[in-house]
């Protein structure tokens, strides 16, 4: 009821004054939101008040008069409840104790994580058999030892008690028994068809024991066909490479060699795969801190904001006809044989004058040692065109790598797709297997998955979740998560992994593995055996990847996936011979050493410019149309991770919208619409309609909008049900990732959105810092002295530290908003999920939050990012004021936090200038939950209502080291302490360490003249510092802006 | 008009007052009383096990050390409970047939743990470490009390915090030589006050450090 109110209470944002405000302000103006840049009256109540709107009142549905009965009530209780006795407690002993097993000392175990056809090598920590956190594996290369918001929140997933636990038959609770029972009539029948009228829908496949078993399960059924289809997938960069090279090739980019970069609508430091790896490179260009190398310079041209357009030096945004159009000037100046600029439009032309000439200029004075990315969203021919560039001007070989493709099967999946449902039409279709993915829920919506699915006499589907297509099946079997079963992955060059479980299943699940072989008739091999059975063929030589063998059932089915998976494992995986001692090896590293792909250098067909241009044509662009994006949502990708509260929650990078999706829309676009915020808007393509609230998103491109997929699921869980809209529903197969002139109007309504932008605002302060590298190179002071700092007199004593005194430094040139700080300490600390309503209210609990901030015109504005946590201060202003001593000053400078003394006066917060502290209004954690009293880490207190909580720089992990230290005798080395989110950063922007040790890095990195204390002014002293944000325009460029 | 109150009234309204006090001053004590009793914390409470282990029998009378069985207690947090194969190392050769080791064969033959009942339990938001205390001197018994004269295990001390923070504000009083820490019934060799803070300097206790609120509670 209340939140309906407050809807209707909530006024709409004066569109034309951004402009007019902004234009009243002068020198360098940050903004995190356009609520502020308006001066809303919410925005200024927002910051006036100590918390966030909403978060002090009690705006649950019990009334305040039975509130105070309950307090009354637990009051007198409380009494009693003191005089309760310990209960007792068991202690279960192994009965045969593993060897080497330390009761009470984590495990970590290498193993790797598949996802979208690449894999990302980890190391799980296990407590007594149970994974608790999830790190990347430092020597596996699409890691180097960080991971992604979606990969730390694996965990989550694992212990998802809404995952599917049971074989369902029809719906009803059957057993694998019974599947295995009934399959094996159909196995007789197919065997007798030669398996016509048998089809497999996968999704990309990118495990060679898999693969290789797909290829026995097609030898079986001579005339079965192999569909696949991935909805995030990557289509137009494999067609790309077609019509580029003739061939399938896997492309990848060494960031860390590249000067020059050029992305066209890439977004390759977050949604893009191997982001993990990319942002490390990338940010190793960047590096202010230590050694400096100089500074990489980005170039991106893009129609929806991303985080590497955000962090681009020179962004541009264009409607998506006009980024190609830009992109193939760019092409047309290089002087790419063949290419001349395609179309023209005012933007283009307006980039034409100073930005294309510049980028050309400097692409060119680094050949070899630049790179021209495509994004995976953008048309085949852009693609075709990146390759064409990256090979004029010499990258490939240097940082352009090509390789074999990395999944077994490459295909045109959205026509393996729709070629499954031609031949349904054509009743060919007998029996339909889905190993995997949700179609139901993703396929295109004009191929109306659902009810050509129904129309096919025998339905299965294996899968994680009791989905959308669970719900239509005859069968449905239960898929075990990655952290429960033996399987085997390839990152995106080529290494391979072997996926080792964690943990048996926690439900009666079955990995893929042994799906695929009960279909082939072999219903009692175990997952453990049949990929070692892959691997034990390997001792031979490495066959080729790419020999071809097509399948006889090709002729009827054109479309589908031909099966391009050889005979023979793809690596060898034996040490000299011996297999056992390669197998432990490749377990224990987490990876088959040498097991990478070589290099190749595909040559570009001769006609590629020519069947570009024309696919370039076939797409006109509307002078007025209005184009919808399809992304992945940034967070919860595809939407197959729409029941995992911690990505659900997270503030996405740029909007910091939780909880939902919107239609992302430039300022200007909605103004000129005469839409505002949170006015819900129908959406059109093609007679289908969805109905989805508005977002004005500064930096958008005007003319088209976008729709984050994945949301809206109806049976994901009790958590992702019902969250967000639905888009798939508009998303055709012809328009998988640009419905080019759709149609969108207004209706009555409005939606509620939610978003963290606001939240602990600190109002126009000196608080994000940056400058370029010419200022920096031209004088290394010149922070210091634009930013005076004033002389701090203190009334508090100082502290002396002797031994150890922790600090740490936040590089802000680094930082790329991906969230994945503030997941891992999630993860690490036992942070709950509160869910819309309470983030609503301000009471999200997440320790880290990464502020964002923009600058300048709403348009076109720069953007920064700004992680905050517990500060640290020496002289903590919240210390002073807890009346019971709960937050407390510690030896090593820790501002510590006692869970147990605490009583939930909210002082300390109120007097936290920095707004990092989080209190527990409700018992937001979920204590009655079997798995997920598994999942938390046991080194952390599980906290409860009406405590406050902040970030304590992980002092389970200083206090472990410590002991360690200290047992050995020594001071705790230098890296031996990290914390959660330091590890986890894949750009390496967050440095932890002793400041007292002067050879540490983060004293290094506390040493540079960019560094710089948040307010402090304030005289808080606090020990986490920032590194001043450093771009690197290009300064004939920033000379005319 | 008469006096609505009698006189003696004066006297039982003072005397009220007072009792009040006496009252309140009672049920504190009582509270305090009932808070530290036997009853409360379970000291010199014998916990019912599963099997009738004697640490006695093990300790005084076969001498065998604390950590063949409690392996882990130099290595981590939690000393370690023996697996069932730990016993069974001897009794599948000694007293093969006691009827009071049927639930330890069971346990063996199926497969099945033995559940123990958990003596000395802190609280989940108190973070123990076995192994630091071990390697800075202080002794199993300064804790567990003299478990060579328990026929059942009990606990010997209360495990408060205030009896927590007795030693590690000043920890001198308890730390011993590290080749004395499972001794039972030690004696120091000199005298403790001497000793002690030698001990504690010898090993770099940081006493200051040791009433950090983070050092036990996280």
């Amino acid at each position: 009821m209340q939140n309906d109110n407050q809807t209707s209470n909530r006024k709409a944002l004066d569109n034309p004054s951004f402009t007019e405000h902004l234009a009243n302000k002068t020198g360098r103006q940050y903004w995190r939101g356009l609520e502020e840049i308006a001066e809303t009256t919410e925005f200024r109540e927002m910051v006036d008040r100590e918390f966030p709107e909403g978060a002090s009142e009690w705006l649950d549905p019990v009334g305040r008069r039975n509130f105070l009965k309950l307090m009354g009530a637990s009051l007198a209780l409380a009494g009693i409840g003191a005089c309760a006795k310990q209960p007792e407690e068991k202690i279960i002993p192994y009965v045969k104790q593993p060897e080497e097993f330390v009761p009470g000392k984590p495990s970590f175990f290498a193993t790797a994580m598949p996802l979208r056809g690449y894999a990302t090598g980890l190391l799980v920590e296990s407590h007594l058999g149970r994974p608790t956190k999830v790190e990347g594996n430092p020597d596996h290369p699409a890691s180097l030892g960080a991971t992604d918001a979606i990969t730390q929140a694996s965990i989550l997933g694992l212990y998802d008690p809404d995952r599917s636990q049971t074989v369902l038959s029809r719906s009803r609770i059957a057993s694998w028994d019974s599947f295995k029972t009934a399959i094996a009539a159909e196995v007789g029948a197919w065997k007798a068809a030669q398996g016509t009228g048998l089809h497999f829908l996968t999704e990309t496949i990118n495990s060679p024991t898999l693969a290789d078993q797909m290829r026995q399960l097609m030898a079986t059924y001579p005339n079965a066909v192999w569909h696949q289809y991935e909805p995030a997938g990557r289509d137009c960069v494999r067609d790309g490479a077609k019509m580029a090279f003739g061939q399938y090739v896997e492309t990848t980019y060494r960031f860390d060699k590249a000067e020059v970069i050029f992305s066209i609508d890439a977004d390759f430091l977050l949604t893009m795969p191997g982001s993990v790896r990319y942002s490390r490179d990338f940010s190793a260009m960047r590096r202010t801190s230590g050694e400096m190398k100089g500074m990489n310079r980005l170039y991106a041209l893009e129609s929806s904001p991303s985080v590497t357009g955000a962090v681009a030096d020179h962004r541009a945004a264009l409607a998506p006809a006009a980024v190609e159009q830009a992109a193939w000037a760019v092409g047309a100046a290089l002087g790419v044989p063949g290419v001349s600029a395609q179309g023209s439009s005012p933007a283009v032309d307006a980039l034409g004058k100073a930005w294309i000439p510049s980028l050309v200029k400097d692409l060119q004075a680094h050949r070899g040692r630049c790179v021209v990315v495509a994004g995976d969203e953008q048309s085949p021919a852009v693609h075709a065109l990146a390759h064409a560039m990256n090979a004029a001007l010499g990258n490939v070989g240097t940082t352009v790598v090509y390789t074999d493709p990395v999944e077994a099967n490459p295909t045109n999946q959205a026509a393996s797709l729709a070629a499954l449902m031609q031949q349904i039409d054509s009743g060919k279709v007998d029996t339909l297997v889905v190993l995997g993915g949700n179609p139901a829920f993703t396929a295109p919506a004009d191929l109306k998955f659902a009810e050509r699915y129904q129309k096919v006499r025998l339905r299965i589907h294996a899968g994680e979740y009791n989905d959308e297509t669970a719900y239509l099946s005859h069968w449905h079997l239960p898929l075990s998560h990655y952290l429960e079963s033996w399987s085997d992955a390839r990152a995106m060059d080529g290494t391979v992994s072997i996926v080792q479980p964690l943990i048996a299943p926690l439900w009666d699940s079955k990995p893929l593995h042994e799906v695929v072989s009960i279909l082939n008739g072999t219903p009692s091999a175990t997952a453990y055996d049949i990929v070692r059975a892959y691997w034990q063929g390997a001792k031979s030589a490495p066959a080729p990847a790419s020999a071809a063998a097509p399948a006889p059932g090709d002729s009827t089915a054109a479309h589908a996936a031909p099966v391009a998976v050889s005979a023979g494992p793809v690596a060898s995986i034996a040490v000299n011979g011996d297999f056992e001692r390669g197998w432990h090896q490749a377990l224990y590293r987490g990876m088959v050493a040498g097991s990478a792909l070589p290099p190749k250098s595909p040559t570009l067909n001769g006609g590629w410019a020519t069947a570009a241009a024309a696919m370039l044509a076939a797409t006109p662009a509307a002078a007025d149309a209005f184009d919808i994006l399809f992304r992945v949502d940034p967070m919860l990708l595809d939407g197959r991770f729409a029941n995992i509260g911690w990505l659900q929650e997270v503030p996405k990078p740029l909007t910091k919208l939780v909880w939902d999706n919107a239609l992302l829309v430039s300022p200007a676009t909605a103004k000129q619409r005469g839409w505002k915020t949170e006015d819900v808007v129908e959406v059109g393509y093609k007679n289908l309609t969805v109905k989805v609230p508005v977002w004005e998103m500064p930096g958008h491109a005007d003319g088209c909008g976008t729709l984050y997929l994945g949301h809206g699921r109806t049976r994901s869980g009790r958590v992702g049900n019902d969250v967000g809209v639905n888009v798939y529903a508009i998303r055709t197969s012809d328009a998988p990732w640009r419905a080019a002139a759709a149609t969108a109007s207004k209706t009555s309504d409005c939606y509620r959105l939610v978003t963290t932008q606001t939240h602990y605002s600190m109002e126009g302060r000196d608080i994000v810092r940056y400058g370029t590298l010419a200022e920096f190179m031209a004088n290394e002071k010149f922070m210091e002295e634009r930013h005076h700092e004033p002389e701090i007199v203190s009334l508090y004593k100082e502290h002396t530290y002797k031994g150890h005194a922790w600090g740490m430094a936040i590089d802000l040139t680094a930082c790329t908003a991906c969230n994945a700080c503030v997941v891992a300490c999630q993860s690490e600390n036992n942070i709950p999920v509160v869910g819309k309503e309470q983030v609503n209210n301000g009471r999200a609990m997440h320790w880290i939050r990464i502020d964002r901030y923009y600058e300048g015109d709403a348009a076109a504005p720069a953007q920064h990012f700004q992680p905050l946590t517990c500060m640290h201060c020496e002289k903590a202003p919240c210390e002073t004021v807890c009346p019971v001593g709960a937050t407390v000053h510690g030896e090593e400078g820790l501002n510590e936090m006692v869970y147990n003394r605490c009583i939930g006066t909210r002082y300390c917060s109120n007097n936290c200038p920095y707004k990092v502290r989080r209190f527990n209004y409700l018992l937001f954690t979920d204590l009655d939950t079997p798995t997920y009293k598994m999942m938390r880490n046991p080194d952390v207190t599980v906290r409860s209502r009406g405590v406050m909580e902040k970030c304590t720089y992980c002092v389970q992990r200083i206090n472990s080291a410590r002991i360690e230290a200290k047992k050995e005798g020594r001071m705790i080395r230098d890296g031996e302490v990290v914390t959660a989110c330091a590890q986890v950063c894949p750009t390496e922007a967050i440095t932890f360490g002793n400041i007292n040790d002067k050879e540490s890095r983060v004293a290094k990195a506390k040493k540079s003249p960019l560094n710089y204390a948040l307010l402090a002014d304030l005289g808080t002293a606090p020990r986490t510092t920032y590194l001043t944000k450093l771009r690197n325009p290009n300064p004939e460029l920033e000379k005319g802006a | 008009m008469a006096q609505l109150f009698h006189r003696s009234s004066n006297t039982l309204s003072k005397v009220s007052i007072f009792a009040v006090l006496f009252l309140i001053a009672g049920a504190l004590a009582f509270l305090y009383a009932y808070h530290n009793s036997d009853y409360m914390t379970y000291v010199d409470v014998p916990r019912e096990q599963p099997v009738q282990f004697t640490h006695e029998h093990h300790v005084a009378g076969l001498g065998i050390d604390c950590r063949y069985c409690h392996t882990s207690v130099e290595k981590s947090s939690f000393a370690g409970i023996p697996p069932t194969e730990t016993c069974m190392s001897c009794h599948s050769q000694i007293w093969t047939n006691a009827a009071i080791l049927a639930p330890i064969r069971e346990s063996f033959r199926t497969g099945i743990p033995v559940k123990w009942t958990r003596v000395h339990d802190l609280p989940d938001y108190v973070f123990f470490n076995h192994s630091i205390h071990v390697a800075k001197g202080i002794g199993c018994e300064s804790c567990h009390g003299r478990v060579d004269k328990m026929p059942l295990m009990w606990k010997a001390n209360t495990l408060y915090m205030q009896w927590c923070l007795s030693c590690h504000r000043d920890p001198a009083k308890n730390i011993r030589p590290r080749d004395q820490i499972v001794t039972m019934g030690y004696k120091p060799s000199e005298d403790q006050a001497v000793l002690g803070p030698k001990l504690v300097n010898e090993y770099h206790v940081n006493v200051k450090q040791l009433t950090n609120c983070s050092i036990c509670h996280r």
